[in-house]
């Protein structure tokens, strides 16, 4: 579904030095690294917003360099980390946004587009507040209400940004599950950037470990998300056992205090 | 104590309840004049026909008021008789007022209202600031300082005004623009910045060239610059054309103004060509601040209040605001204008003077509201 080959990208400095890897339909694939690995710049490139220096993308198996802006973005589903709200948009009309490249230029949504924004507003459980303006909803509707844009685009290819960066623990979960269960039913693949080792470890059957704009190790979570890959690429103490529920790879921090006297004050 | 705690509790709670009760009335409106809902082609037919009729009887009020009181009925038959090409069987004084001299300083207000409140909302949309307007980025300053270098050195030329105010608008955005880029894009609040520093340093070089001006001369720059509608209207025609054009290239991207309010990155995703937008709205939004400002001076505020008070009743979806504002600040213009002819007459006060002491207040209402 999705391939990268060989990418490389720099601003300045290089971000992404040679990054490989393959997505495939059905897929949830997790992008984890520490900041400024280059997870971001990777995505951009992915749906476009970037254009890689050297190397290339195909989706679907066609190359992205020759795929036209529209129908790349009916392919292609976004959320991107954060969106500034200052209009009053309802979250209807937010969701029906994502219907742009299907419609014209000028002109107004068909009854196919609303009936698709509804549809992608009752999986992510945000059509009872179709009508409310998005600058009232909380950060968890407002989230999903973004996932529910990306999903009305009936995308082949889904790509979120830290998509629970901001949600507290049972929203993640739920959220997860919410993309977890759109790649296995929908035969979406999904590549999701996240701090997040647990989550990740517990829902992705793919994590790729980034650091410095290079892969460190790319396989199922059991595989990758060891002690001494997780050590070597964050740089931190950290301790890897199972989780006694699902099996999956648990991350515990190990956090380092300084003196007795910390210790003591806690 | 706890008495003034349970005051303070009972101030808060009343404050929720009138916050509340406006939320009700707000939608009780919307209901009523059909703008509850999602946007559709025949809920924004019924939105402008609404407005359009507005703007007719707020021009018809705007023609019959003035130091000579003309009567309504009148003001209709002479229009009447206008358009159709017959001369109306009414004095040949109110005639000679109402096409002669009210008409076109009412078609002005409208042409010169339209274009200001829809750079205003494009400004909005492209910047994702609701605060953002003409006057606010520097525009004017800009678009000013071209049309009166124009008048300085090619008075003779009728259209240079309005081709050197939009030259100075582009110019202007552009500086503006290159200022407010941060490392990481162009955050907004930068880009205000940006906007009121370019506003100081050209109003300070518009002032120089004023005041370098002689005599009678500078007066008349003088009051221009405030906001003057009662000259220019020669330049009706050329104007409304500009403006007319102006206006339908920001329409045309309507849509894709409503994905850019969101986020550029992610209407890029979407399948919007945001270079293209930005450059084409740009453009057209300059247009229609030098358009207004060559012909009237540098209005305030009706690029901030407009949409603002569009989007508060109508929603925020730019398809209805552009042509919405387009509309509602002909409206306003005319009727500022008209409380400008008529506060303190004989004596007229510029137009300009009205819509800052309306606007102001709205602009730290709104400064408030946004943080």
């Amino acid at each position: 579904m999705l391939e990268a080959h060989n990418l490389e990208f720099s601003y300045t400095k290089p971000v992404l030095k040679g990054v490989s890897f393959s997505v495939a339909q059905g897929e949830l694939f997790a992008l984890l690294g520490p900041n400024g690995s280059g997870k971001s710049t990777l995505i951009k490139i992915i749906v476009g917003i970037l254009r890689a220096t050297r190397g290339n993308v195909s989706i679907d198996g066609r190359d992205l360099a020759s795929i036209a802006r529209r129908d790349l973005a009916k392919l292609v589903g976004y959320v991107a980390q954060e969106s500034t709200m200052r209009f009053p948009l309802t979250a209807m009309e937010l969701v029906l946004q994502g219907r742009f490249a299907q419609g014209r230029l000028i002109g107004f949504e068909s009854s196919r587009d609303i009936s698709e924004a509804e549809w992608a507003m009752r999986l992510t459980e945000t059509l009872e507040y179709a009508a409310r303006p998005v600058t009232e909803l909380s950060g968890g509707e407002r989230q999903r209400v973004m996932l529910a844009r990306a999903l009305a685009v009936r995308p082949k290819l889904l790509v979120l940004d830290e998509p629970v960066a901001n949600l507290d623990i049972a929203h993640q979960v739920k959220m997860l599950e919410l993309i977890k269960r759109l790649s296995v039913e929908e035969g979406i693949a999904a590549v999701v950037v996240t701090h997040e080792l647990n989550l990740a470890a517990e829902f992705a059957s793919k994590v790729l470990l980034l650091r410095n704009g290079e892969v460190i190790e790319c396989g199922t979570p059991g595989d990758v998300l060891t002690e001494q890959a997780l050590r070597n690429v964050f740089e931190t103490d950290l301790l890897v056992d199972n989780s006694p529920v699902s099996g999956a790879p648990r991350v515990t921090l190990i956090a380092r205090r300084s003196s007795g006297e910390d210790a003591k004050r806690f | 104590m706890a008495w003034s705690k349970s005051r303070q509790s009972c101030i808060r709670n009343d404050d929720q309840q009138v916050k509340a009760e406006t939320n009700m009335a707000v939608a009780k409106l919307k209901n009523r004049i059909g703008m509850a809902g999602r946007l559709t082609t025949q809920r924004l037919a019924y939105s402008l026909g609404v407005l359009f009729v507005l703007l007719i009887i707020v021009g018809i009020l705007s023609i019959a008021t003035g130091s000579e009181h003309v009567g309504f009925s009148t003001v209709v038959r002479v229009i009447a008789a206008k358009i159709a090409g017959r001369v109306a069987d009414v004095s040949q004084e109110h005639s000679l007022i109402i096409s002669d001299i009210r008409l076109p300083r009412v078609l002005m207000a409208i042409v010169v209202g339209a274009a200001l409140a829809v750079a205003g909302s494009a400004y909005q949309a492209l910047l994702r600031n609701p605060l953002a307007d003409p006057g606010i980025l520097g525009i004017s300053s800009g678009a000013a300082l071209g049309a009166i270098t124009a008048t300085i050195f090619a008075e003779a030329v009728p259209i240079s005004r309005p081709v050197a105010a939009f030259a100075g608008a582009v110019l202007t955005i552009a500086v503006v623009y290159a200022l407010g880029q941060g490392r990481r894009g162009s955050g907004t609040e930068r880009l205000i910045l940006a906007g009121v520093i370019t506003n100081a340093s050209l109003s300070s070089i518009v002032i120089f060239l004023v005041t370098s001006a002689s005599g009678a001369r500078q007066r008349n720059v003088l009051s221009w610059l405030i906001g003057d509608l009662s000259g220019e209207s020669r330049l009706l025609a050329p104007v409304a054309l500009f403006v007319i054009v102006g206006i339908g290239a920001v329409y045309i991207y309507a849509r894709s103004l409503n994905l850019m309010m969101i986020g550029e990155e992610e209407a890029l995703a979407l399948g919007v060509e945001t270079r293209r937008v930005k450059v084409a709205v740009y453009l057209a939004a300059s247009l229609l601040t030098g358009a207004a400002v060559a012909v009237s001076g540098a209005i305030g505020f009706v690029g901030l209040i407009i949409p603002h008070s569009v989007r508060l009743v109508g929603g925020s979806d730019n398809r209805l605001v552009i042509p919405a504002s387009a509309l509602v600040g002909g409206a306003f213009l005319m009727l500022a204008d008209t409380i400008a002819r008529t506060v303190v007459a004989p004596r007229e006060l510029n137009i300009g003077v009205i819509t800052s002491l309306v606007g102001a207040p709205v602009f730290v209402y709104l400064l408030r509201r946004t943080n």
